[in-house]
């Protein structure tokens, strides 16, 4: 086993080199050419940064669409999710009350219209997307918080949504932070 | 066919038209013939010069396996003494402290067996250089270890009779040099053109759109998701793993990603058709480890699309398992990863396997427990070659013909040691989830970090699969987990810790003896004699002795938890 000690220190030194030191700063060297400039893309409202285009962000007032529940509550500092096995009764309590909660914000959806994404946790506690479905359940209260037409709401909803990946590969989702701050922007020209 | 189912099938397909030219070049590259990164010569020569490394020097398995153990004895040592160190190093922006010994000693071996057990947060747990100059390190290397012990085996094949297996540390440089960096290269350019951060700034503070202040973690990510999946590690840059929207952000990156972590596994099945030119036996080899893989992934397609009774019975516009699933993946690529991840040894995430439904968890459970439907990058084969050697010996006796395999026969020695790595993995799973679950009934205060009263982050069934679940884990060297569990712990820490080392050495060890020992046996050529290994009936045999061994042994323990769970639920 000793003669394979001495070659065994140096290949490590040398695999450090390689893998840990030239390999990422490549990589990082790369990446300058990427949006962000690999420090990740951001998104801008009448160019003032308002966040990661990429990481959701917590919504809770009337006015704006609300993405998905979270277990970090959306501060992008850690990551995670609720890890609540299917059968636990204490996660069945929370999305009960979720939906509870749901509804007394808005009246005019009723219960079997409401999409169980809007009252799931994701993932990542990040998750920057909601279906086109959850989206438009929201429509009547943001038009009534912004006093502004339905349709008009509803359209942009439709022009916000993302394509399944070239047409045909996976699911069909809209962005909550990209669709508020077009709200924003319609809100900001008025 | 929907666009997500669309998604899925894709993406296998994609993953199979690329690992047949793969498995040619990987085949090429380890017989020495001449490939288009021939340019690496120069490279690769300087690297054995400056190491003292005689590349003509071959070995037999035996000083494979010391060389193989050196190497990994020195990481060892080196990984801890980083890991309790990192705090007062440099590349550390967020200022995250050092690692306590019990955590640097779990994270150390997980990452040194190929695992991400990761009882850490990436955002909290480590500095920048740990992510780059441990877990990225290790990521490569140990890849780079279960690849060139493989080789061994191809070697050991290839000849008719022979003692004289290659050596190892030319396997193991050339899979780096060869295989793995320019891959990882391509793969973290496109997962930083899609929006995976790989620049060195630390957390950035934000204001966001309603008005709160947040932080978001970042750093040089993407190179390390590269290989964590390429090297089928899994170890994330993030807590969330490949959930976090950041670490994989669309769905183009969760193609990339998933076909990634099973390409080389695949690949090298056909690597070995092409090695020992016997194109037919790795066939019936990668259909039987689609049949295995099948049968876990149809039934775990099922259960997440049936949903959660629980969710259905307050009637809702659909009841959809979307617990810990992210929206721009979708059920169906969730359903899919969580059973890649399982039956390849990589461990990485794109939903949270302790949310998703019983049957789901019993099928990635199972995923691990078989173990070699494709496997780890290398380990998937030698688990299977395990397998395979007591499919030869039990059809043999059935058919009363002398068991042998590529004309070496089959002996009492080498049938040892395949028993008992067989039954190891059993074992170690068994004995593991039974002391957790003494401890949690019996000592529920223990004065640990998190005293085990508090492990389990859900109840009943549910609560037993978490425990069932990190040792299997451990065990199968995967690293994914029903996080929940509180197993940041001395008892954790140590406990899996060794699993971990047991399930990955000795089932490098027992493998390559096997093929040390036929390889150095007298050849005695085929004749109407001779069990055919390369042929359906031989595959299904291989099929059954795996199901019967590897799934049935674990039956009661999955009685007691994602099948209870499931008959409670409905």
């Amino acid at each position: 086993m000793k003669k394979y000690i001495m070659p065994s220190l140096k290949l490590t030194l040398v695999m450090i080199v390689l893998c840990s030191a030239l390999y990422p700063l490549l990589v990082s060297g790369i990446a300058k050419a990427a949006a962000g400039k690999g420090g990740g893309a951001k998104a801008y409202l009448d160019g003032k940064v308002v966040g990661y285009a990429n990481v959701g962000q917590k919504f809770t007032e009337d006015k704006y669409f609300w993405g998905r529940p979270s277990a970090v509550d959306y501060n992008a500092a850690g990551s995670g999710g609720s890890n609540k096995g299917p059968s636990n009764p204490d996660y069945l309590a929370t999305v009960q009350a979720r939906i509870d909660s749901f509804l007394v914000h808005n009246p005019a959806v009723k219960r079997n219209e409401l999409p169980a994404e809007l009252v799931t946790a994701s993932g990542s506690g990040l998750d920057p997307h909601i279906s086109p479905r959850a989206a438009l359940v929201q429509v009547k209260r943001v038009a009534a918080a912004r006093k502004l037409n339905e349709t008009l709401i509803a359209d942009l909803v439709r022009k916000q949504v993302q394509r399944p990946l070239a047409g045909c590969l996976g699911p069909e989702k809209v962005n909550v932070l990209q669709l508020n701050i077009a709200l924003d922007q319609i809100s900001l020209k008025k | 066919m929907n666009t997500e189912m669309m998604g899925i099938v894709v993406t296998f397909l994609l993953t199979v038209a690329l690992a047949l030219p793969l498995g040619k070049y990987i085949a090429k590259v380890f017989k020495g013939e001449r490939t288009w990164t021939d340019f690496l010569n120069p490279l690769e020569r300087f690297i054995f010069r400056f190491c003292g490394i005689d590349p003509q020097k071959e070995m037999n398995w035996k000083q494979h396996m010391l060389a193989l153990l050196s190497i990994n004895m020195v990481w060892f040592v080196y990984a801890f003494v980083v890991l309790l160190c990192q705090g007062s190093l440099f590349l550390n922006p967020d200022g995250n402290p050092g690692m306590t010994p019990d955590l640097a000693f779990n994270t150390d071996i997980s990452f040194l067996v190929n695992c991400n057990l990761q009882h850490y947060s990436g955002e909290t747990g480590v500095s920048y250089l740990s992510q780059m100059i441990v877990i990225t390190f290790l990521q490569f290397v140990t890849a780079a270890t279960g690849i060139a012990a493989v080789v061994v085996l191809f070697r050991a094949f290839a000849e008719k009779t022979t003692e004289k297996l290659g050596n190892f540390f030319v396997f193991f440089t050339k899979t780096i040099t060869r295989i793995l960096l320019p891959l990882c290269i391509v793969i973290a350019s496109l997962l930083v053109f899609n929006g995976t951060p790989a620049s060195f700034e630390g957390k950035d503070r934000i204001v966001t759109l309603q008005g709160d202040t947040v932080q978001v973690s970042r750093g040089p990510a993407a190179p390390m998701i590269a290989i964590k999946h390429l090297g089928t590690n899994g170890g994330g840059w993030f807590g969330a793993n490949s959930t976090h929207p950041l670490e994989n952000p669309n769905y183009l990156t969760n193609m990339i990603e998933v076909i990634a972590q099973v390409l080389i596994p695949i690949a090298m099945v056909f690597a070995l058709g092409f090695f020992i030119k016997r194109k037919k036996l790795s066939y019936i080899i990668f259909g039987v480890m689609t049949i295995g893989m099948l049968s876990f992934m149809i039934p775990n397609l099922v259960s997440e699309h049936s949903g959660n009774p629980a969710i259905a019975r307050m009637h809702l516009a659909d009841a959809t398992a979307m617990e810990g699933k992210e929206v721009r993946f979708g059920v169906t690529a969730s359903a899919y990863w969580q059973v890649v991840t399982t039956i390849i040894s990589t461990g990485s995430i794109n939903s949270m396997h302790d949310s998703s439904m019983p049957m789901s968890g019993a099928m990635q459970l199972l995923g691990m427990m078989t173990n070699c439907f494709y496997g780890g990058v290398g380990v998937g084969i030698l688990n299977y070659f395990v397998f395979l050697v007591i499919a030869v010996f039990i059809s043999g006796l059935m058919v009363g013909r002398t068991p042998e395999f590529m004309g070496k026969k089959i002996e009492a020695r080498e049938m040892k040691i395949a028993s008992i790595i067989a039954l190891l993995h059993p074992f170690i799973i068994l004995a593991g989830t039974a002391l957790s679950a003494y401890v949690v009934a019996h000592h529920p205060n223990a004065a640990w970090a998190v005293p085990p009263s508090s492990w389990l982050n859900n109840p009943g069934s549910h609560g037993f699969s978490e425990m069932l679940y990190e040792y299997t884990s451990a065990a199968a060297n995967n690293g994914s987990g029903f996080e929940g569990l509180g197993d940041n712990n001395i008892f954790w820490n140590v406990t899996t810790g060794f699993v971990l080392i047991l399930g990955r050495f000795l089932p490098i060890i027992g493998p390559v003896a096997i093929a040390g020992l036929l390889a150095a046996k007298k050849y005695t050529p085929e004749s109407a004699g001779t069990l055919k290994t390369d042929t359906v009936t031989f595959g299904i045999m291989t099929y059954a002795v795996i199901m019967v061994i590897a799934a049935l042994a674990f039956f009661p323990a999955l009685t007691l938890g994602p099948i209870a769970e499931f008959f409670n639920l409905k």
